[in-house]
């Protein structure tokens, strides 16, 4: 009992009433992601017209009232390819990120409460591996490891992104690790499993939360250039990232190839970030160095 | 001690790739068609026929003498690959490298003057929106822009023209990617050095300085940039594979002959020798100039080999 009330006052001492208000476009970023993330999934049940099916009759057409956003050079509806697309995109930005997570996240908090050899021995290696460019180690592996799969994919970069987020993780957790509220229930002799779960966790969860979101829009911005490249899902299946990466070669023809997944993507990202962003300071937690 | 170990990291992983490939990396190197000779002598460079530690020490044994193999498709060396399209990517990166920081340091030091003014607050929400907006598609924009609709010629795709032929046309074929790369770092430099110049203004010497009458400009530059450029320093070492990676993106879109170019080419013709050799010298070269940085930044701010 007398620990819960400890915690209370720890908390009441640690956040000042001074938490500003989210404001109005971080709700209009909220909803934009839900309005993506809905479209993803229901994507087979809305009234859209087949990704795949070919159209010789109306090639590269523009924007309209038939086709929303135009056809691409296959007569492909845009609008239809970049809801579709949409689902590699998301599947694999939150696919990866919880892999780095389920992993990163539980060695880093460890590591911070530890400390000592176990914490050193486990920095060194993730520091060794962050030298290591995500990007190129990715291509790296996905060109050889073949034929490529969204799964494999998917478990690439979640693999590339553990070492990242067990900094973030590690650094946050430090900063809370020796704080009053901490050590009184370590002196009250709670167990390790209960101080981390209910005294660092919940401390760490805003900058947790924060970073998966902003992760989340690493991985997916890395998809993308993958796709451009022609190393993620294989084509027809649609992309963001591969819709660009065939606009290149009608950049003249179709303008509207090229500028829709790009703004699909951009918007995407910019509303990730910003919620990212905004949770991050409104949480009012010191800027760790992502 | 801790250059060996990543470098060791890098041999093996790199050195690995090849046994990721699906069957027998003969054949898939070689294709199906290939002739009995052909593959004895693929053996005999890479040591496929011994146990794969002892597979490890022949490769690297083959490196460390400078030979990263034969390529099969074009039976050029990897290395000789490599030499030629490496400077381009060489001299992308420079060109960019030296407009961010003629456009991130003033700026940032502007912003710094006075945080949460208009300028401050108009430069952040660029730079926000910059940073969400991957360089694939920047380019993207910038080559439908400039080369297409306005017709600037020799900015476009496969315009490229090496050094040694006209450097003028070299740079016009170099603009547009060095731009993409330089717009890139721009935003992340911009955004630590702000953050850090806005820092040391708040520490004593600062005050100091001021109480003493020294002029704006100075203080700026002699005493508040001088220790933020630590910070600008590591942002640009920990930019640099990023932007070998951006690199990579845009001269595929441009068809420039860098690496990148070449990795992706030689992808899609599995020509793996190649793959790995590229994949092996990028990772190394990454790793030696964070080191270089590192280097850099103790002599800048002595503090911190002390420490």
């Amino acid at each position: 009992m007398s620990s819960f009330s400890l915690e209370e006052a720890a908390l009441m001492v640690e956040r000042p009433e001074k938490s500003e208000p989210l404001g109005l476009f971080f709700w209009i970023c909220v909803s934009w992601i839900g309005l993506n993330v809905f479209g993803a999934i229901f994507a087979n049940v809305l009234p859209l017209p087949n990704p795949l099916t070919e159209n010789f009759n109306a090639i590269n057409v523009g924007p309209g009232l038939h086709h929303l956003f135009g056809t691409d050079d296959l007569g492909r509806d845009i609008f239809s390819r970049i809801v579709y697309g949409s689902r590699v995109s998301i599947t694999v930005g939150i696919g990866a990120i919880l892999i780095g997570f389920g992993i990163g996240a539980p060695l880093g908090m460890l590591a911070a409460y530890r400390r000592g050899r176990f914490d050193s021995f486990l920095t060194t290696i993730m520091y060794v591996l962050l030298a290591f460019p995500a990007i190129i180690a990715t291509i790296a592996v996905l060109s050889f490891w073949t034929p490529r799969s969204l799964f494999k994919i998917i478990l690439v970069i979640g693999v590339a992104s553990i070492p990242l987020v067990y900094r973030v993780i590690r650094t946050a957790t430090l900063s809370v690790a020796t704080k009053d509220y901490v050590i009184a229930a370590k002196v009250q002799g709670a167990t390790d499993r209960r101080i981390l779960m209910k005294e660092l966790l919940p401390n760490i969860a805003p900058i947790a939360v924060s970073f998966f979101l902003i992760g989340v829009a690493t991985v997916i911005t890395l998809e993308g250039a993958l796709a451009f490249l022609g190393l993620s899902v294989n084509p027809p299946t649609p992309s963001w990232g591969n819709m660009i990466n065939e606009a290149r070669t009608v950049l003249t023809e179709n303008v509207w190839l090229a500028f829709f997944p790009s703004l699909a993507l951009c918007l995407f990202l910019i509303a990730l970030n910003f919620i990212g962003d905004r949770i991050r300071s409104h949480f009012d937690v010191t800027e760790v160095k992502l | 001690m801790l250059l060996v170990g990543i470098v060791f990291v890098i041999s093996v992983g790199s050195f690995y790739l090849i046994h990721l490939l699906p069957g027998n990396p003969a054949t898939v190197i070689l294709g199906f068609g290939a002739t009995p000779e052909a593959k004895a002598i693929l053996y005999k460079q890479l040591g496929l026929s011994k146990p794969i530690y002892l597979q490890y020490f022949v490769w690297l044994g083959n490196i460390l003498h400078g030979n990263l193999g034969v390529s099969f498709i074009s039976q050029t060396t990897v290395s000789s690959v490599v030499r030629s399209a490496l400077p381009i990517d060489a001299e992308i990166i420079i060109l960019s490298q030296i407009m961010a920081f003629a456009a991130a340091i003033p700026t940032a030091m502007r912003s710094a003057r006075k945080p949460d003014g208009i300028i401050d607050r108009v430069l952040g929400a660029t730079s926000f929106t910059l940073l969400s907006i991957p360089p694939y598609i920047l380019i993207v924009v910038l080559v439908l822009f400039i080369s297409i609709k306005l017709g600037i010629s020799g900015t476009g795709p496969s315009a490229y023209v090496s050094l040694g032929t006209d450097w003028i046309t070299n740079l016009e074929s170099l603009s547009l990617p060095a731009f993409t790369l330089a717009t890139v770092s721009f935003v992340v430099y911009y955004r630590v050095l702000r953050s850090d110049l806005i820092a040391t203004l708040q520490e004593e010497f600062i005050t100091m300085a001021r109480s003493k009458g020294i002029s704006q400009r100075r203080i700026m530059w002699r005493h508040a940039f001088r220790p933020s450029s630590v910070a600008l320093l590591g942002a640009a070492s920990v930019n640099i594979g990023g932007l070998l990676a951006a690199g990579f993106v845009v001269q595929y879109l441009l068809q420039i002959p860098g690496l990148g170019y070449t990795l992706i080419l030689a992808i899609n013709e599995s020509d793996f020798l190649v793959v790995q050799g590229i994949v092996l010298t990028v990772s190394v070269l990454v790793v030696a100039i964070n080191f270089f940085f590192d280097f850099v930044i103790n002599m800048v701010d002595p503090r911190i080999s002390r420490e």
